[in-house]
C-alpha cells in the first residue's frame, strides 16, 4: 500500500472515530444539513411530478371549431379541406353533437339532467390539433377558421397549457434560487462544524505542520468529515422527502379518484438519488475545504 | 565530528517584527554538517526566532538563510514540508499531543511520511529506547515529568531520522542533574553524525559538553 493510500486509510478511521466520538452531535450536524436540504429536494420532486402530471395531457395545442346547426356534410367537408391546406395542422377530428352529448353525459356524470333534455342543445365540432404548443399558430388558425361559413364559435385550448407551462418554469426558476440559497447555508454550517473542530484539534494541526504534514494532510481527515456529514444529511434529506411523500400520497390519491386518475406523487430514481447524495456529500466537502484552508492561512 | 559542507548558512540575516520590533539584525555564521551548535544569550536576544528562520516558521526580513542548500528564505509554501521532514524540533512547551500515548505521539512523523504502521511501531519503540521512555509507551504523556516529557519530544523529533537537530530551550524547566541529561542525549545523537542546534541561556547544563558557541545579545552576535 502507497504512503498515499496510508494517509487516505488513516483519515478514513479518523473520520469514523469522530462521527461516532459525539454521536449526539453528529446527529444534530446531520440533522441540520438534512433538513436544509430536504426543503429544495422536497419542491423539486413535486415539480417534477407536476411535470409528469401535465405531460400526461396532450403537448399539442387544440383549436375547436362549433359548426352551425345548419351545416351540411358538404359544408363540413369543405371546412375541413381549407383547414388540411393551412400549415401547422397535424390533424382533425369530427365531432357530431350526438358524440359530444354521449361524451359529456359521461364524463361528468350529467346522464340524468342530459337525458331529461328534450333536444341535443350542442353543435357538431371538429377538432383541429395542431403540430406542437405553438400560441402564435394556434391564434392564426383560430382567426382564419373563424372566417370559415358555417363556423359559430372558435375555440383556441392551448390557454390553460400556456399558462401551466409559466407557472412551471416560474417554479423551476424559484427551486434554482431555492438550491442556490440552501447550499449556501449547507456549505455554511459544514464550515462552522469543521471550524469548531479544528479548534479542538488546533493542538495537532499545529505539530503536524510543523513536523512536515503538508497541507493535503491536514485537508484530508477534514474533507472526508465534511463529505460524511454533507453524505448523511443527503441521506436524511431523502428520508423526510419520501416519508413526506408517502404522507401525502393517500390524500393525492383521494383526489385523483374524483377526477378518475391513478395519478400518485412519485420518488425520486435511483440515478436521481444518487446524484443529489453525490452533490450533497460536494457540498459538505466545499464547506469543509474554505473552512480548513482559512484556518491554514491564518496561522502561515 | 564536523565535516566541510555548511548544512546551515546565515548571510546578513536580519528578522523585523509587524511593529519594527528587531529580533535579529546583521546575523552571519555557518553550521558544518555533523556539528554541535549551541546558541547562548538571555532572554528576547532572537535565540528562538533564528531557529524558527531555520525550520522556516518565520521568514527572514532581510539576507539569506540556506539549509542543506535551500534558500529557505524565499521557499515556497508547498515546499516547506518536505524540508520539515529532515528537520528535529524540540520545542520549551514539549507540543505534545495530550490526546494519546507516549507511543503515538512518537508515531505522528512516522504517519505524516506515510511509513507502514510495522516499519512506524519499529522506529518509534527504538526511539522511545533511545531515550530511556520505551517502558512508558502506553502511558499518556501527562503522567510524565518535565523531563520525561521533554526525552519524548526528542523521541518524536529523532524519529524521522533527521539530519537536522533543532532544539529551543529544551531545558528551560527542567532542574540542573535532568537538565544535564537531556543535553547528553543531544551529544549522543550529534556523535553519530546529526547536526545539533540548541537555543539555550542555561550555559551551566552545557558546560560540561566544550561546544562551539554563538552568543546573541539584543538580536546581535555578541
Amino acid at each position: 500500500m502507497s504512503a498515499w493510500l496510508r494517509h487516505h486509510f488513516h483519515s478514513w478511521r479518523g473520520t469514523i472515530a469522530r462521527l461516532t466520538a459525539t454521536p449526539i452531535g453528529t446527529a444534530l450536524n446531520v440533522a441540520v444539513i438534512g433538513a436544509a436540504l430536504a426543503l429544495p429536494l422536497g419542491a423539486y420532486v413535486l415539480l417534477v411530478n407536476l411535470q409528469t402530471l401535465a405531460g400526461g395531457f396532450s403537448s399539442q395545442a387544440q383549436v375547436s371549431l362549433f359548426l352551425d346547426r345548419s351545416a351540411s356534410s358538404d359544408d363540413i367537408r369543405s371546412i375541413e379541406d381549407r383547414l388540411r391546406r393551412e400549415s401547422g395542422v397535424a390533424q382533425m377530428r369530427f365531432v357530431p353533437r350526438a358524440t359530444a352529448l354521449h361524451d359529456l353525459a359521461r364524463s361528468a356524470n350529467l346522464s340524468g339532467v342530459i337525458g331529461a333534455l328534450r333536444e341535443n342543445p350542442l353543435p357538431d365540432a371538429i377538432v383541429v390539433t395542431l403540430d406542437g404548443n405553438n400560441a402564435a399558430l394556434a391564434e392564426h388558425i383560430s382567426q382564419t377558421a373563424g372566417g370559415f361559413a358555417k363556423v359559430t364559435h372558435v375555440q383556441t385550448d392551448s390557454g390553460w397549457m400556456r399558462r401551466l407551462d409559466a407557472l412551471i418554469r416560474l417554479g423551476r426558476t424559484v427551486l434554482v434560487l431555492l438550491g442556490v440559497l440552501l447550499s449556501l447555508a449547507l456549505i455554511a454550517v459544514t464550515f462552522n462544524t469543521i471550524r469548531l473542530q479544528i479548534l479542538t484539534q488546533h493542538d495537532e494541526i499545529e505539530v503536524s505542520r510543523l513536523i512536515g504534514a503538508t497541507d493535503a494532510y491536514i485537508h484530508r481527515p477534514f474533507l472526508y468529515l465534511g463529505g460524511m456529514l454533507g453524505l448523511l444529511g443527503g441521506l436524511i434529506a431523502l428520508g423526510l422527502v419520501s416519508g413526506g411523500l408517502a404522507l401525502m400520497n393517500t390524500d393525492v390519491a383521494t383526489l385523483a379518484s374524483l377526477y378518475g386518475s391513478q395519478f400518485r406523487l412519485d420518488s425520486l430514481g435511483a440515478p436521481d438519488c444518487g446524484t443529489f447524495l453525490l452533490f450533497s456529500g460536494l457540498l459538505g466537502w466545499l464547506g469543509s475545504y474554505l473552512s480548513v484552508s482559512a484556518h491554514l492561512q491564518s496561522v502561515d | 565530528m564536523a565535516a566541510s559542507a555548511p548544512i546551515i548558512s546565515f548571510r546578513e540575516v536580519c528578522k523585523r517584527y509587524p511593529g519594527g520590533y528587531d529580533a535579529l539584525s546583521g546575523i552571519n555564521f555557518e553550521v558544518d554538517t555533523g556539528e554541535l551548535l549551541f546558541v547562548t544569550g538571555h532572554s528576547g536576544a532572537g535565540k528562538s526566532t533564528l531557529l524558527k528562520l531555520v525550520a522556516a516558521i518565520e521568514r527572514s526580513s532581510t539576507g539569506t538563510v540556506l539549509v542543506a542548500g535551500q534558500n529557505v528564505s524565499t521557499m515556497q509554501r508547498a515546499a516547506r514540508p518536505f524540508l520539515r521532514r529532515n528537520l528535529g524540533l524540540v520545542f520549551q512547551d514539549h507540543k505534545l499531543l495530550y490526546d494519546r500515548s507516549v507511543f503515538d505521539n512518537v508515531m505522528l512523523p512516522l504517519q505524516v511520511i506515510g511509513l507502514t504502521t510495522k516499519d512506524a511501531s519499529r522506529r518509534a519503540r527504538a526511539a522511545l529506547d533511545k531515550v530511556g521512555l520505551l517502558a512508558r509507551e502506553k502511558a499518556n504523556p501527562m503522567s510524565l515529568s518535565g523531563g520525561e516529557q521533554q526525552r519524548l519530544c526528542i523521541a518524536r523529533a529523532v524519529v524521522n531520522r533527521p539530519s537536522i537537530l533543532l532544539a529551543d530551550e529544551p531545558t528551560a524547566s527542567l532542574d540542573l542533574e535532568t537538565a544535564r541529561s537531556v543535553m547528553e542525549i543531544f551529544r549522543s545523537f550529534n556523535q553519530v553524525g546529526v547536526t545539533v542546534l540548541v537555543a539555550t541561556h542555561d550555559l551551566a547544563a552545557i558546560s560540561q559538553l566544550q561546544p562551539r558557541l554563538l552568543a546573541l545579545s539584543k538580536g546581535r552576535q555578541a
